[in-house]
This record gives structure tokens, sequence and C-alpha cells, in this order.
């Protein structure tokens, strides 16, 4: 048999011993610092991508969000900004009614007073007329009536008149 | 495109011009002939010493030490350049032959015949190679584990040579052995198979490197390929489950093919060593192939030259165009070698693991 087919127990011996310590210190020091960092790092990596996706979710969400509150606000806004204009309106209408309502009271309560004032000169002058009146007649009769005469003929002629 | 053509052929020749004046020397024997099996095998195989070149017709190499037990059962430990000073090459009664049964192993003379000593645990090159690529690989990922320390998962992946460490470490972890265990049971077999794949990636890489502190056939060697098939043998074994176990002894199969006769139990019980065994020699071969191959295209040209200078020259190039070819091939390979060795294990290893059968209403 050619020598390279026969092992040398020699090298069979060194080879089992190198290699396992080989083995030994790359199995405790070596590849498992290795392969566990590069694991750890993966898993860094993973969990890192699915924080991100988590937070882009929660920033579309605010976002959506942010716009739900801009459309509300910008809503509520319009809504409030429609009552003011109807409450001023509204105020203004009032206030016009008011207004009206008032003039119209104080015309009428004008008009009632001198209505009143009319009718009380009316009747102030009416009382006047006929206190003047019954003087000037009574002064015209005394004068007229100290003739004979004309006593009889005034009686006459009232006479008449009520046989008329 | 075709100026840069030229220019490699030309470089290539250029190349092979002036390397083999020298190279062709060194790989001569003494009468001139060069035995092609010798330097294949001496290349592929072990050495007590680390031989780097020849020059001027002095070796240089590097001594290593030699460790064994006599069959005496004493313990010796010298240094290998004992065997070269030595008169006759024989060092305290031991020696190396250069040839026969027991060539490039240490030997005694007990009872006037050669013998083998009675374990060699020599740092041979091989050893050495293996310690050189231990180190390495032990600084290029405890080094990277240690970038690690004081981070939090939340800082910066690592850049540079650490970041290129960790997307390889993950692509076997993830590509391979997740995929073939499975996603429950992998944790526990990750570093076993880790460490197989960069153990047999690395070996195979400096493998090819073809000076010093590499070159060595270390995944070419069928001691080491045993070493991780045995290991891989244990990691399906030591942990298969009650499915796994009934699957050899109790297959579902029809009754006549397990009851009198238990064929099928004895070919599955057969299954669970052929699996490692299927393992650690296609590893083997192919490392050793590939290695004896870009050895033997060396000697092409050593063998041309011989014939003559311009068949030597022309043939030289082919077989250095053919060399650098088979080198692109064996990076090539020395990754895919490491692929199919982890990725069939953690094959083996999720088949052991297999979920409960469905049972079939109409099986038998």
């Amino acid at each position: 048999m050619p020598s390279f087919l026969t092992p040398e127990p020699g090298l069979l011996i060194w080879m089992l011993v190198a290699f396992l310590v080989v083995f030994v210190l790359l199995a405790k020091f070596g590849f498992p610092i290795i392969t566990g960092m590069v694991e750890k790092r993966k898993q860094f990596i993973d969990e890192s991508l699915t924080s991100a996706r988590e937070a882009n979710e929660k920033l579309a969400n605010i976002k959506a969000e942010c716009q739900t509150l801009l459309q509300e606000a910008q809503a509520r806004q319009s809504q409030i900004l429609k009552e003011a204009t109807q409450t001023s309106n509204q105020i203004v209408a009032e206030s016009k009614t008011k207004a009206q309502e008032e003039a119209a009271r104080i015309i009428e309560d004008a008009r009632r007073q001198i209505q009143a004032e009319t009718e009380r000169a009316q009747r102030d002058i009416r009382a006047q007329v006929a206190d003047l009146s019954i003087q000037i007649a009574g002064k015209i009769l005394s004068r007229e009536m100290q003739k004979e005469e004309e006593q009889e003929k005034w009686i006459d002629q009232i006479l008449e008149k009520i046989e008329n | 495109m075709n100026c840069l053509r030229n220019n490699i052929a030309l470089i290539v020749v250029a190349l092979s011009m002036v390397l083999l004046p020298f190279s062709a020397r060194a790989a001569e024997e003494g009468d001139g002939k060069i035995d092609v099996q010798e330097i294949v095998m001496g290349h592929t195989g072990d050495s007590h010493e680390w031989h780097i070149t020849t020059w001027g017709g002095h070796h240089i190499s590097i001594p290593l030490p030699v460790i064994f037990i006599a069959n005496d059962g004493s313990w010796h430990c010298f240094s290998s350049s004992r065997f070269h000073e030595a008169e006759g090459g024989v060092y305290n009664g031991f020696f190396i032959p250069s040839e026969g049964e027991n060539s490039g192993k240490i030997c005694e003379t007990v009872n006037g015949q050669e013998a083998k000593v009675k374990l060699d645990i020599s740092l041979t090159k091989n050893v050495l190679q293996l310690w050189i690529i231990v180190v390495l690989i032990l600084l290029i990922f405890i080094g990277c584990a240690r970038w690690y320390r004081n981070k939090q998962p939340d800082s910066d992946a690592p850049k540079g040579f650490v970041g290129f460490i960790e997307m390889f470490v993950m692509m076997v972890n993830d590509d391979i052995i997740k995929a073939c265990i499975g996603e429950k049971h992998y944790r526990r077999y990750a570093p076993y198979l880790l460490t197989a794949f960069f153990f047999i990636f690395l070996s195979n890489l400096i493998g090819l490197v073809p000076i010093f502190p590499g070159g060595a056939n270390l995944t070419g060697n069928l001691a080491v390929t045993m070493v991780l098939a045995l290991f891989t043998f244990f990691a399906i074994n030591l942990f298969g489950n009650r499915e796994y176990w009934l699957d050899i002894f109790w297959p579902k199969v029809p009754v006549w093919l397990k009851c009198p006769v238990p064929m099928m139990p004895i070919i599955e019980l057969f299954g669970i060593f052929t699996k490692p065994f299927a393992l650690m020699v296609r590893l083997f071969a192919n490392i050793f192939a590939g290695h004896a191959i870009v050895l033997s295209l060396t000697c092409v040209i050593f063998i041309t030259c011989q014939l003559g200078a311009a068949i030597g020259a022309g043939l030289s190039t082919v077989s250095v165009i053919m060399m650098i070819f088979m080198d692109c091939l064996e990076l090539l390979v020395a990754f895919i070698q490491a692929y199919v060795f982890t990725m069939l294990s953690a094959v083996f290893i999720g088949l052991a693991h297999q979920e409960e059968h469905e049972e079939l209403p109409a099986a038998q």
C-alpha cells in the first residue's frame, strides 16, 4: 500500500489535539460571538423596522386626526360665524323693531297729548268763547234792551221764531 | 487586449527561461535523471524537515524536532538535523531510510532488521503546518470576535476585514449550516461546522502557497481528513434522534427485507460508516490530486529541459500556462471542497434529526 494511503498515527494524534484546541477555542470565543452579534443586530434592525412602521402609522393617524380636528375647527368656525351673523342680524332687527315701536309709542303719546291738549284748549276756548259771548251778549242785550220798543221787538222776534 | 496577451506570454516564457537552470538542477538526482514519482510523493507526503530549496547541491531546509517512542519504550526527542550531521545518517541507532517500505519514517534496527519506531509523534512538516494554521485561524476569528467586545447591537456593522469575515461566517452559517440542518437544530452544530469549514478552507489555501509558511499538503493527508471525518461521525451519531436509529435498525421497507435476514439494517449500518468515509476520501483525494497535478506539471519542465532547449522552452511554456490554470482551479477547489465537506456533514447531521415520518396507511 502506498505510504500516502496509510495515515500516520503521529499526525493523527496531532491533528486530533490541534483540531480540538481550535474547535474548543472558536466554539467558546469565536463563532458564537460573531453569529450572536449578527443575530442581535438582525433582531435590532427588525425591531427598528417594526417601530418605524408603528411610528409611521402613528404619524399617519396623528395627521388624520389633525385633519379631522382642522375640519371640525373650520366647521365650528363657520358655524360660529354664521351664528354670530345671525345673532347680530337678529339684534339689529330686534333693536330696529324696538326702536320702531318706541318711536311709534312716542308718536302715539305725542299725538294723544296733542289731542288732549287740543281738547283742553278747545274746551278752554269754548268756555272763554261762551263766557265772552255771554258777556258780549249780556252787554249787547243790556245796551239794546234799554229801549222799550227794542225789547218788545226782540220778544216778538223770538216768539215768531218759536211759532214758526 | 492583444498587446496584453502578448505581454503575458512573453512574461511566462521569460520566467520559465530564468527559472529553468536553477530548478532543473535542484530536482536532478545524482545521475541527472528525474524521478517524478519521488518528487511528487516527497512533496505531497510528510517529512521530518521542511525542505525549502536546494542551492548548489546543498539542501536548505528547516530542521524540525523529532519526538518518538522507540520500540524499547524509551522516549526520544532531538532535532532532525542530527540525522544529517551523524555518520551515515544514523543517530543513536535511529535513521530515516530514503527508500523501501519505511521510506521517510524513523526506523531502528531490531534483531538485525529494519523496524519502525513504536510511535512517532514528531513535529513534522505537516504538524508544523497544522499549528501554523491553528494559530492563523485563531488569530483571525478570535481577533474578529474581539472586535465585537463593547459593541452594542445598534452600533455600526463592521467594515473592512472584520466585515468580510463576518459576511463569510454568516454565509457559511446561513447558506450551508442552517439550510442543511434546519432552523431547529443547527445552533448546536454551527461552531463545529464553521470550524471545520474554515480549517479546511484555510488549509487548502495555504497548501497552495509554494514556499515556507505554506506548501504542506495538509488536507491532502489521510490522517487529517480522517480526524475531520471522525468528528463528523460523532456529530452525526452522538446526537441522532429516535427516528434516525429507527430508520437504521427498522427501516420502513417490506418486512422480508429486514426480518429473518436483516438485509436493510446491515446496509444502513454500513451507511453510518460509509458517509464519513466518503467525506474523508473525497477531501483527501481532491487536494492530493491537485497537488500531484501541479507538481507533475512542474516536473514536465525539468524533463523536457533535458530533451533540448527548444523543446524544453516550448513545452515548459505550455506547462507553466497549465500550472497557472491548475493553480486557479485549485483555488476554486479549495473553496469547493471546504464547502462540500461542510455541506455534506450538515446534511448528514440534518438527516439524524429528521422529523417523525408521516405514517403511510398502506405502507406494507
